[in-house]
């Protein structure tokens, strides 16, 4: 008979991984609180929320009380002031219970409403982040095309300005929360003939007329997060939604990329720990040849090395989050730090699968779901081949 | 009206304990608040929203990773804390008795209508401390409450018993201890974590509230035995069999 499957509560922190994270003990501190909201509230609910395809609607005002939403948010707009670090912590513990309610949560909270806090004025800031930050308003970030993937900048989405509205048309894809998004950044050409220097950043509202939401993709992984296309039929965008400024929108994106590849580069850390987690509990119950199969060799070896991956990630993770709060950035780095943890978090997934075995080829069991997620991250936020040309380019200047 | 509310720091109930010759390995391992010491923090904030009572404060025993316990409490809802310091282990060296002792110190030094605590720590599971106050004071108790009612210095409690529940009716001051079923606690929010960083903490060396007598001394701590797997018998015959061979029931 085949051994239940360990409620993943009890395998939460049975071993002190943080130790090597070297973060404040404020935020370790915050980290107990919001590992037992993600235990008790998320994790609960990411096998239903894989299985229907959804996130779960109401997580999203949970999540605002509790004052996670805006994470890098002033408090004056209803934000909770928090480091780079934290952010980054809180994605962590989130997607350690469900990978594809953490990325919806990131897209949210990294990608829109701190890109919102960066480069938004007082009036903007004002309108929009309050609701952001309580969960009220659900935020995503718009750049990517159905033929604009890697070669963002050859978006064909274009912002025509008409007096004091821009009128947009066009199309993006890829969206994740762009089925149940209600303000959502987007990235236009103003000229489109200046190429890159050419692009504007808005903010959209979706009760703007000519907005319209395609159906939800069907994704190998990430299910329970809302993937999918948003329209543009001459929607008229205020002037005052201009996000930073007019045709300098490549600058707000480029820069933006590099926050938002730290905190998602937290993503699969989450993911990492879950997968080893789950695979060290397997080892030390499922029995073999009279014994744990966690006394053979092979098995040691296996979880030896995920440990020692996860922990590197880890390391880098914090050690990259620690020097953005010290106000040093690169995009270098940032890539670096993204390329390594999900190309890890992909490895870490699949042995995490081959540890269980014929139970980690079942839906019965998390791993595969696991890896699923994990395979994500090597390719949204720049895929794995962007990150490399990008670290590269500047290597070879 | 002023509630003091005592929390103790124990290990996650989720952790696996290791068991070492002098007790359980304490090395590393997490800690958090005791569960139904956080019931008993929860049920003094919904009471102090209903507007019943206008004062929180949090009281814990124990070394300095002590105050996480009482800056959680804070965090929830209470208004101060008072950390009362000592290095002694907090899950074999602080008994019952003392804390007792102490925390009635404590109540006739600030003046409090009431007390709350959960039932027991799930490291030892005495289940006396609330008692043994209450005798110290010569205050009525209630305990393993799952439903508190407040109404003109008069406290209802229905209490979860053996037999079902039963409802107990005092005049206050008073002390309760909580049981799981009285409240589901909230998570702190961020804002509320910031926040109980700058709320009052007090602390006082235990030698200053009472002392550590050690009446109880472990002998021995050991892991429960290891289950063995039952057995599917032919008939009866043999069911008798075992029981009478194996399981020496008669």
């Amino acid at each position: 008979m085949l051994p239940k499957f360990i409620k993943l509560r009890a395998s939460f922190s049975l071993l002190n991984f943080n130790f090597i994270s070297n973060l404040s003990p404020e935020i370790e501190e915050l980290r107990s609180h919001v590992t037992k909201f993600a235990a008790e509230e998320v994790a609960p609910l990411a096998d239903k929320a894989d299985e229907e395809g959804k996130f779960p609607p109401h997580l999203w005002r949970k999540m605002g009380d509790l004052g996670l939403l805006g994470a890098t948010v002033d408090p004056a707009y209803g934000g909770s002031g928090l480091s780079y670090s934290a952010h980054c912590m809180i994605l962590e513990e989130i997607s350690r219970a469900s990978g594809g309610i953490g990325l919806s949560y990131s897209a949210h909270s990294a990608l829109n409403v701190a890109q919102l806090q960066r480069h938004g004025n007082e009036a903007q800031k004002k309108k929009y982040l309050p609701k952001l930050c309580s969960g009220e308003w659900v935020g995503a970030l718009a750049m990517s095309e159905p033929n604009a993937g890697s070669d963002v900048v050859s978006m064909k989405t274009t912002a025509k300005k008409v007096g004091d509205k821009y009128i947009l048309n066009g199309s993006k894809m890829w969206i994740t929360n762009g089925p149940v998004a209600d303000v959502i950044v987007v990235y236009a050409k103003t000229e489109p003939e200046k190429k890159q220097h050419g692009i504007t950043a808005f903010i959209v509202e979706a009760g703007m007329k000519g907005f319209s939401r395609g159906k939800k993709l069907d994704k190998i992984g990430m299910k329970s997060s809302d993937t999918g296309p948003i329209y543009f039929d001459n929607v008229e965008v205020p002037a005052e939604n201009v996000l930073g400024e007019v045709n300098k929108g490549v600058y707000v994106l480029m820069s933006g990329l590099d926050y938002e590849r730290l905190v998602l580069a937290a993503g699969p850390v989450g993911l990492m720990q879950a997968a080893f987690d789950i695979s060290r509990e397997y080892c030390n119950t499922r029995q073999q040849f009279g014994k744990p199969i966690g006394q053979f060799q092979m098995m040691q070896g296996k979880l030896a090395e995920m440990y020692t991956t996860l922990q590197a990630s880890r390391a880098m993770l914090y050690s990259v989050s620690r020097a953005v709060d010290a106000g040093n950035i690169t995009n270098t780095d940032c890539a670096a730090l993204i390329y390594y943890t999900s190309v890890n978090a992909t490895q870490v997934g699949l042995e995490a699968i081959q540890c269980l075995g014929g139970n980690g080829y079942t839906q019965e069991y998390p791993v595969g779901r696991i890896m699923n997620d994990a395979k994500l991250y090597e390719i949204g936020a720049g895929t794995t081949e962007i990150r490399k040309w990008l670290i590269g380019r500047q290597l070879t200047q | 009206m002023k509630v003091l509310v005592a929390v103790k720091r124990v290990v996650d109930s989720g952790i696996k304990v290791r068991v070492k010759p002098d007790g359980i390995d304490l090395q590393g391992v997490k800690m958090t608040i005791n569960p139904f010491c956080e019931i008993a923090v929860e049920e003094a904030v919904r009471l102090k929203e209903k507007k019943l009572i206008a004062e929180i404060v949090a009281v814990t025993i124990g070394p300095k990773q002590g105050a996480e316990s009482l800056r959680h409490a804070l965090a929830l809802g209470a208004d101060k804390a008072i950390h009362v310091t000592t290095e002694a282990r907090i899950d074999q060296a602080v008994q019952p008795l003392d804390v007792a002792n102490i925390l009635a110190k404590l109540v006739e030094r600030d003046n409090y209508n009431l007390v709350l605590m959960g039932k027991q720590s799930i490291d030892d599971d005495f289940n006396q401390t609330g008692q043994m106050l209450a005798g110290l004071l010569d205050w009525p108790q209630a305990t393993f409450a799952s439903n508190i009612q407040i109404t003109d210095g008069i406290a209802q409690v229905i209490r979860e018993i053996d037999g079902g529940l039963q409802t107990v009716k005092f005049k206050l001051p008073g002390v309760i201890t909580c049981d799981l079923r009285l409240n589901q606690p909230r998570f702190a929010s961020v804002p509320n974590i910031m926040k109980a960083k700058s709320k009052p903490l007090e602390t006082i060396p235990l030698d200053k509230l009472g002392k550590l007598h050690n009446s109880i001394q472990i002998t021995k701590t050991e892991a429960p035995a290891i289950r063995k797997g039952g057995a599917i018998v032919e008939n009866v015959d043999v069911l008798l069999q075992k029981l009478r061979n194996e399981a020496k029931l008669f």
